[in-house]
């Protein structure tokens, strides 16, 4: 949608599900508070709604950069209405786009961008993108890929201020020099929304957190980008910021829910998925499966790391824990099922050694 | 069931081959190859929710 290719008319939710499901949609009416011992959800318009079971799924919401409120051509992508007001800037004229923050929304706007002509600076105070994720090593090869592609990529600086007369003029980066901008699209992250369930009953900390099965109190569950919860497979607890995850966490609450309602066994239940990832950047398709430390080994199994495609895996303590790909999906969606199976570090290096 | 593809909308991301490898594989070359045009009625199931949950919208089936 960013580079025009697509409309509006192509993004919406599949609309057919609702008459199977007889599903009764509240649009426009934020939820404000939950009873949790009660069982009562109230709503922004003083209503209440009583429950047999309920999912929180109230997503995140991107972090702002402090002291840009009031300045127009300042953006955060997360919404539609996000992307259409970024559209309207580049509509308007556009020319020099300041990036802030060279995680994966921040370099998928930057390609896109790049795709559109337009000048592109990405600022990002990690000595690499993406380095507290995939490491130096990876970072260094998404560095040069945006470099390569003509944008100014500015590492291990930070932002000091954002500066105009009404709207953007320019940014001025913590060593002292400023870079001029039309738009700046900021992408520093995101914060679970979770302020509506303050005094809830729930437990909130960097999200609601769930027990193994996805199941935050009795009759509650949570999914998506707002759900915490032990992954088994990892042993850790995580929240995970992923499409296919937001789908497949999901349908597995509602699944969790049904059997509690009914008294079920909850061990039937537990939720340890394999994460899974992909990022579009130029002609670079970008997957992750797994869940990989800066600190881990790296080991190329297919490719290179410098070449159009590579395949390389990610282990610590004689297991892996993540595959990274370029241009190499089918690989990742193998590496995936082998990870959930637990596969060995040995296995990664047979692999390697076999390429 | 048969299963169809619009090579010109597939970015071969293999959405569709994580839900169902016995009919989608996207191989090293990055395209993405239909296995069984005309899949099993065990597979049908797992077939349209590959319909349903590729990003690009690029798979139908007709039954
Ligand atoms: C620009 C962009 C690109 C992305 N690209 C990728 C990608 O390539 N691959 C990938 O895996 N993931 C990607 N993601 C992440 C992915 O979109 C999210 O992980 C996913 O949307 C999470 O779904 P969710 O339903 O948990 O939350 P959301 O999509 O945030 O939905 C939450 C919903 O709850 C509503 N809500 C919030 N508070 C309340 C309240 N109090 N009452 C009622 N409703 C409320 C919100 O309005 C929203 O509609 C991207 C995200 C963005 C923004
Ligand atoms: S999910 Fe869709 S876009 Fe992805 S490989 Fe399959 S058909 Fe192509």
């Amino acid at each position: 949608m960013l580079t025009g290719e697509w409309g509006i008319d192509r993004i919406g939710l599949p609309a057919a599900a609702d008459d199977r499901l007889g599903v009764e949609w509240e649009l426009g009416v934020a939820a404000a508070g939950l009873d949790v011992a009660a069982r009562s959800l109230s709503l922004a318009d003083g209503r209440s709604l009583a429950y047999d079971g309920l999912i929180v799924a109230t997503g995140a919401s991107p972090r702002r950069l402090p002291g840009t409120d009031g300045l127009s051509g300042v953006h955060t992508l997360r919404t539609v209405d996000d992307v259409l007001a970024i559209r309207r800037e580049l509509d308007a004229g556009a020319r020099r786009v300041v990036v802030v923050g060279a995680g994966f929304i921040g370099a998928e706007v930057a390609a896109s961008c790049r795709t559109l002509g337009l000048d592109v600076t990405i600022v990002e105070p990690l000595p690499q993108p993406l380095a507290r994720v995939l490491g130096d090593r990876v970072g260094s090869v998404i560095a040069s890929l945006h470099r390569t592609n003509g944008v100014d990529v500015r590492l291990g600086i930070g932002v000091d201020a954002v500066e105009g007369e009404g709207s953007v003029e320019r940014v001025v980066l913590t060593d002292g020099s400023s870079v001029d901008a039309d738009l700046v699209v900021v992408g520093i992250g995101v914060v679970p929304n979770t302020s509506w369930l303050e005094g809830s009953g729930l437990t909130v900390d960097n999200g609601v957190l769930c027990d193994e099965t996805t199941l935050a109190a009795p009759g509650v569950v949570a999914a998506g980008d707002v759900a915490r919860w032990p992954n088994r497979l990892f042993d850790e607890v995580m929240r995970v910021e992923h499409w296919e995850n937001a789908l497949d966490m999901a349908a597995h609450a509602a699944r969790r829910l049904l059997a509690e309602g009914r008294g079920e066994d909850p061990s039937g239940y537990v939720y340890s998925p394999v994460p899974w990832f992909w990022s579009d950047q130029y002609d670079r398709k970008l997957q992750l499966a797994g869940r990989p430390r800066p600190t881990d080994d790296l080991v190329v199994v297919a490719g290179g790391l410098d070449e159009e495609r590579f395949c390389a895996c990610y282990g610590r303590d004689g297991r892996a824990t993540a595959v990274i790909a370029v241009n190499m999906a089918g690989r990742v969606v193998r590496y995936r099922r082998a990870l959930a199976d637990g596969l060995s570090w040995e296995q990664v290096l047979a692999d390697a050694a076999g390429t | 069931m048969r299963v169809k593809v619009d090579y010109d909308l597939c970015e071969s991301n293999a959405v569709c081959m994580g839900i169902a490898p016995e009919v989608f594989e996207v191989r090293d070359d990055d395209f993405l190859y239909i296995l069984q045009e005309e899949p099993p009625a065990e597979l049908h199931e797992r077939v349209r929710e590959a319909v349903a949950r590729c990003p690009k919208q690029a798979i139908s089936v007709e039954e």
